[in-house]
């Protein structure tokens, strides 16, 4: 029982410590709320899903920023959709560099552009792998027997 | 215009929400959200099916609209809804924080405009729920 007791400190200490660092937000905070007994995996779907769309559109990103005549108004689209996905599920250092970018875009400066994709892609693989160290912790806490302590 | 909900005693079960985004994790999370408050909810992706929608015959009580979608946008389809003579609320949402972006989104015809993300508090006037006092 006493590792159950622990595993589960550990995931609200890593919990605190995403939020203290800004990689979350309130809004996860809601996400997690929303999920009970009907719906247990809702939060590690949608993230799921989170990683998948941003992935391709970062993708898409970097294409549209290596074309030799860049069309901004296709960008500032991606930026807008990654922004509206990111505020959505609470992950604000994505959302936080996506309205950087767009002000870049409209301003057509290409190295501000290429800059913040290189911030967004940092930031993106950063809470990605946060957010997987969080959901193995959980699941840990699941197989060890114990409930998941939310909402904190 | 808004007689209908008002007789919620009936339950809050036959409140229809159309969730219209083109992004699929922010139906996700819309859908979700109008869930777990006991609402029926329906989807779609664009503005486009949504006109369809009442087209062949489908209603809803609140249509949370997206802003900027391929195909038909959120202005348009709004737009086209009232013109066909659709009374349901229409709350536009949209990632622009801008007033002037959301003043011309609800002149198309919306009762209100939120900034996502959306939560409950944004949107409980509109809701079933709150109508009761």
């Amino acid at each position: 029982m006493d590792s159950v007791v622990q595993l589960q400190r550990q995931l609200v200490d890593y919990t605190g410590q995403l939020f203290n660092e800004g990689f979350l937000d309130d809004q996860f905070n809601q996400l997690q709320q929303l999920q009970d007994e009907s719906n247990p995996d809702f939060v590690v779907e949608l993230v799921t899903l989170f990683f998948e769309d941003s992935e391709k559109l970062l993708n898409e990103l970097a294409k549209d920023l290596e074309q030799p005549s860049i069309d901004y108004r296709k960008i500032d689209a991606h930026v807008h959709q990654l922004k509206g996905s990111s505020s959505s599920i609470g992950v604000q250092r994505v959302q936080k560099v996506c309205i950087a970018f767009r002000n870049y875009c409209e301003e057509r400066n290409i190295e501000g552009c290429q800059k913040c994709l290189q911030q967004v892609k940092n930031e993106y693989s950063l809470v990605k792998t946060k957010l997987e160290t969080l959901f193995k912790l959980e699941q840990q806490v699941l197989a060890a027997g114990g409930s998941i302590p939310w909402p904190m | 215009m808004a007689g209908e909900e008002e007789n919620n005693n009936c339950g809050e079960n036959s409140f229809s929400v159309l969730v219209v985004d083109n992004d699929t994790v922010i139906r996700m999370v819309h859908r979700m959200l109008m869930t777990s408050l006991g609402l029926k909810v329906q989807e779609a992706k664009n503005g486009k099916e949504v006109v369809d929608l009442y087209i062949n015959g489908a209603s809803f009580d609140l249509i949370l609209m997206d802003m900027e979608m391929p195909i038909m946008n959120g202005p348009a389809a709004t737009r086209e809804l009232r013109a066909m003579g659709v009374k349901s609320i229409i709350i536009g949402v949209t990632s622009h924080t801008s007033e002037s972006i959301h003043k011309d989104f609800i002149e198309a015809g919306l009762n209100h405009c939120v900034a996502k993300p959306i939560t409950i508090a944004k949107i409980d006037s509109f809701l079933p729920k709150s109508n009761n006092n």
